[in-house]
């Protein structure tokens, strides 16, 4: 004998119909992001390989160029706002903004991740080293282990308002610190004089990279807020599962 | 009571009761010196790249040895439980966090002052204590600094020995820089240096205010 199942169809139908009354909103936002990430993207990507002129002395390895920057620029960026973020949040205790944080934290991070790669390609295909220990490569690699010093220490103490506390006291401290790195380092570097290379000379671009550049600024630009919107949303989400699952089990 | 009142009491307590079973001292103390042995066998010193390498040493060692002390010192509270009480107490927690502070330093001091005639034996280096007591107070204020207001917070999670160095030693980098250059300085004196001690001055007054005026956010519940 078949047992009858405990829902039927027409249950089932008329529980969603109520439902249907506050029917899920679209994300508008998000799917607008999304869709101008997408074409930025496509045309970042026609515009680095085919419209932007090759190089004179470093062809075509210095397409990299275009994704390298950005992502850098944004990276460190990221960390600002994560500080904003953080301080904000010890200010008014309104969890809105370390939802913020966190999520800025992530993305920044892998953007900086990104850069830090793209990097040490572009420094091996131009200056024939992976790595110098000049004072730009080397804040951002301690910027690098600042941002996985903070998710590891969100991860640590999971999510809860210490963790939060912690994080953006953290972050306060890493964006004060981060200048005085860059400055020591430069001394630092003055005295050691190792192989001058020519790291930021920003010759006198022309037009046609310029305008690359820039469309592919705004381009990771969008695609930050785009992964920003979205890891707010989970934070929250997340946030609000565990209070549901803790007011559950009691 | 005072605030520096309650400072000194919350010094003297942790004071008296390391000074009761001196684990951390002689802990420390032989790992300091222990770390400048694997120095010796990690770089070939002769006599030509003994000045370039011994600066680093010490100060590999100091910090190395720093983080297990800054580690400990709030851990013990924890265990005992000592820092509940100890926040349920009316006490600022800026007097909190300098007791803190000035007993890390004093633990670290302690161990510098021992390990600093034993690098100058082991190194073969003239020991001028006298110019290189600045350079060894900033540097270990700097690291304590911020090492005392990261081991509140990393005492919190269970991976707390692991977590600290990872949050610390990227912060602490100017002050490495300077306290190797300076000590580098005083080894082979040279033109033109920048001013390294200054640097960390800066340093420590910028990340003390800083830490002293955080310290509450972390250790509140």
């Amino acid at each position: 004998m078949a047992l009858a199942k405990r829902e039927t169809r027409v249950e089932r139908r008329d529980a969603s119909a109520k439902e249907g009354s506050q029917a899920k909103r679209l994300p508008v936002i998000s799917m607008v992001l999304l869709a101008l990430t997408f074409a930025g993207m496509m045309i970042s990507i026609w515009m680095v390989f085919i419209y932007a002129p090759t190089d004179a002395i470093e062809g075509d390895a210095q397409r990299i160029f275009y994704f390298h920057l950005p992502s850098a620029i944004i990276g460190m960026l990221a960390f600002a706002i994560v500080a904003v973020g953080g301080v904000v949040y010890l200010w008014k205790k309104d969890e809105r903004w370390d939802w913020a944080a966190r999520a800025a934290a992530e993305v920044g991070a892998v953007f900086l991740t990104f850069a830090l790669i793209t990097g040490s390609i572009w420094g091996r295909t131009t200056w024939g080293t992976w790595w110098t220990w000049d004072a730009r490569l080397t804040t951002t690699l301690i910027l690098w282990f600042i941002y996985i010093g903070y998710l590891m220490l969100r991860s640590y103490m999971g999510r809860s308002e210490a963790g939060a506390r912690a994080g953006a006291v953290l972050a306060i401290i890493g964006l004060i610190d981060v200048p005085i790195i860059y400055e020591s380092v430069n001394w630092w570097r003055t005295l050691h004089p190792q192989a001058v290379l020519p790291i930021g000379s920003s010759p006198q671009l022309p037009p046609e990279m310029l305008l690359t550049l820039l469309v592919a600024f705004v381009t990771f630009t969008l695609l930050f807020s785009l992964l920003l919107m979205q890891l707010y949303q989970l934070e929250k989400m997340q946030t609000l599962a565990q209070r549901l699952r803790a007011s559950v089990e009691v | 009571m005072m605030f520096l009142e309650q400072v000194m009491a919350i010094l003297w307590k942790d004071v008296r009761s390391e000074w009761r079973s001196k684990q951390m001292w002689t802990g420390m103390g032989l790992f300091a010196i222990l770390v400048l042995v694997i120095f010796n066998f990690a770089f070939d010193l002769r006599v030509d790249n003994k000045a370039a390498v011994a600066p680093g040493a010490l100060w590999v060692a100091f910090v190395f040895a720093s983080m297990l002390g800054l580690g400990r010192t709030i851990a013990v509270e924890r265990e005992k439980g000592t820092m509940d009480r100890l926040l349920l107490c009316p006490v600022d927690r800026k007097a909190v966090y300098l007791a803190k502070l000035l007993g890390n330093m004093l633990f670290i001091g302690v161990v510098e002052i021992v390990a600093l005639p034993i690098f100058a034996v082991l190194f073969d280096v003239p020991l001028f204590f006298g110019p290189l007591l600045p350079i060894v107070l900033l540097g270990t204020l700097g690291i304590a600094a911020v090492g005392t207001l990261f081991a509140a917070m990393a005492a919190a999670t269970r991976a707390r020995e692991l977590l600290l160095p990872i949050l610390v030693f990227p912060l602490i980098v100017p002050v490495v820089i300077a306290a190797v250059r300076a000590t580098g300085t005083l080894l082979v004196p040279a033109a033109n240096e920048p001013p390294w001690l200054g640097l960390m001055a800066a340093f420590d007054v910028i990340f003390l205010s800083v830490s002293m005026l955080t310290f509450e956010y972390i250790v509140d519940e």
